[in-house]
């Protein structure tokens, strides 16, 4: 290699009326092509247009045979002075109406959700996104220490408000993480989750914790917002 | 020219001034016509010319934008037929529902179509986003996308969620009320918010007319612009990021 060169310093130009010129340039003590690209292209028209409207054929024919074989809900009119029990939001947000049950309606319907969409929006910008290393490297005995302490302090905090569908996912997650603790040999299912990285780990608690919620807001609570079997439910979910 | 009836008069048209002064290019047959197809056509140059092979593959994004986008179109086309019949206005639009039932011809089809696909919607949207965290196609130069997403996301929810009061009926009133009366606790900014929204302290004939509005004006409008956005900034990142890769074997180290 030959000698470092000296920082570049690159100067724009703001003449109005200049014509840009394209330049490469390809400093000696570097590479000119880092990797080689030996992949195939095609072209988009018709290779991925047709595809595309062969996508929106499979959706349009498959919501016309559910609009054909399931009729969209239609109750009675709309009575503010009758108030069905339970009133169900639609299915999205029963998550959040199940966490009504167990928290003060600032924390499940402001707190919550608000949380939930900061932390959707800051995953690209928080550096521990950006690393592909596994949970388990680096300094092992740091992590085991913030990883065990955070679990605990989520599933006591759950468990203080009786939130058990919170608290068992938890626990659940926590005891995958630490079932690889020790390295990850013997069984595909092991190797698998010796790899699984920390942000992956937390979206899918997220995407259990959220799925079990909304499942049982939707299938599981009847009058009062009680327990009930999903084949005692009326009106059916 | 050889051929059938039908492409001999396919090719009279092609070749026709008024056809070639709408369409600049002649037929699909080199890749020359393909590239012109896509860049020469406002929608289609959404897509750049080549793409990578792979990116078509089933496994490398489930087509859940695809998925996404076609239930939008489906929910377009079927609410501007569903507009012409309904009346936001109590208590006719829950008349107007039962005149789609009874009266309408496909009434029914159309609402039961418009309903189905934005279930699909939603769920269609969630998935694309799981797909696209466990792919880590969140990450550099597709950051802001991705929050473009999140947005697009909560855009998708508002239409379902305003939508759902339109046919007045106790289902939509309920869950309405519901998820208001929980806007109500958020400090400072939450009553006024809800009073804004409703046009009042209850869900009434106020609250419908302004969904209304929500619903079939504003949201769609800020929803195409967003959805512009989006994959436009896809092309611009260079295409539809698939699964991580480990490097290949004849990747050259510098």
């Amino acid at each position: 290699m030959s000698t470092p060169m000296p920082p570049l310093k690159v100067v724009e130009s703001n003449d109005p009326v200049a014509m840009p010129k394209r330049v490469a340039l390809v400093r000696p003590d570097a590479r000119a092509t880092l990797r080689r690209m030996e992949e195939r292209w095609v072209m988009t028209f018709p290779n991925l247009i047709l595809r595309e409207v062969v996508v929106f054929q499979i959706v349009v024919i498959f919501l016309s045979l559910a609009a054909l074989l399931f009729n969209a809900p239609l109750e009675g009119i709309a009575n503010p002075l009758e108030t069905p029990n339970p009133s169900k939001a639609p299915w999205y947000f029963l998550g959040l109406q199940e966490l009504l049950h167990y928290f003060p309606p600032i924390v499940a319907g402001v707190v919550f959700p608000g949380l939930v969409v900061v932390a959707l929006v800051v995953i690209p910008y928080a550096r521990i996104n950006l690393s592909a290393r596994p949970l388990w490297s680096g300094d092992k005995p740091r992590k085991r220490l913030w990883i065990g302490g955070t679990l605990a302090v989520l599933s006591v905090f759950f468990a203080g408000f009786n939130c058990w569908p919170i608290v068992i996912p938890t626990l659940l997650i926590g005891a995958a993480m630490f079932s690889v603790y020790r390295g990850g040999e013997g069984g595909r299912l092991r190797r698998f989750l010796v790899s699984v990285t920390l942000p992956e780990w937390i979206m899918t608690w997220f995407i259990l914790v959220a799925a079990i919620l909304t499942l049982i807001g939707t299938f599981f609570r009847g009058p009062g917002w009680s327990l009930v079997w999903p084949w005692n439910m009326y009106p059916p979910a | 020219m050889s051929g059938n009836l039908f492409s001999r008069m396919g090719t009279l048209v092609r070749e026709s001034a008024v056809y070639r002064s709408i369409v600049r290019h002649g037929a699909a047959d080199t890749n020359r016509n393909r590239s012109l197809i896509v860049f020469e056509n406002l929608f289609l140059h959404m897509h750049p010319v080549k793409v990578r092979e792979k990116t078509l593959k089933f496994t490398h994004t489930y087509w859940l934008g695809a998925i996404t986008i076609s239930s939008m179109i489906v929910l377009f086309c079927t609410g501007i037929l569903l507009m012409f019949y309904y009346h936001p206005s109590v208590p006719q639009a829950y008349r107007d529902m039962k005149e789609l039932k009874f009266v309408v011809d496909n009434g029914v089809f159309y609402r039961n179509l418009h309903r189905w696909a934005a279930h699909l919607m939603v769920l269609a949207a969630m998935l694309h986003m799981v797909r696209v965290f466990y792919h880590r196609a969140y990450r550099p130069p597709r950051q802001f996308n991705w929050v473009i997403g999140v947005v697009l996301l909560l855009i998708t929810l508002l239409l379902s969620y305003t939508g759902y009061l339109l046919p007045w009926d106790q289902l939509s009133f309920w869950g309405v009320s519901v998820g208001t009366n929980m806007a109500k606790e958020a400090p400072i900014l939450g009553p006024p918010l809800r009073f804004l929204l409703l046009g009042g302290n209850i869900v009434s004939e106020n609250a419908l007319l302004r969904f209304y509005v929500l619903h079939c004006v504003v949201l769609p409008a800020v929803l195409i612009g967003f959805v512009g956005v989006h994959i436009w900034r896809v092309r611009k990142d260079g295409g539809v990021q698939g699964p991580p890769e480990p490097p290949s074997d004849d990747e050259v180290e510098p």
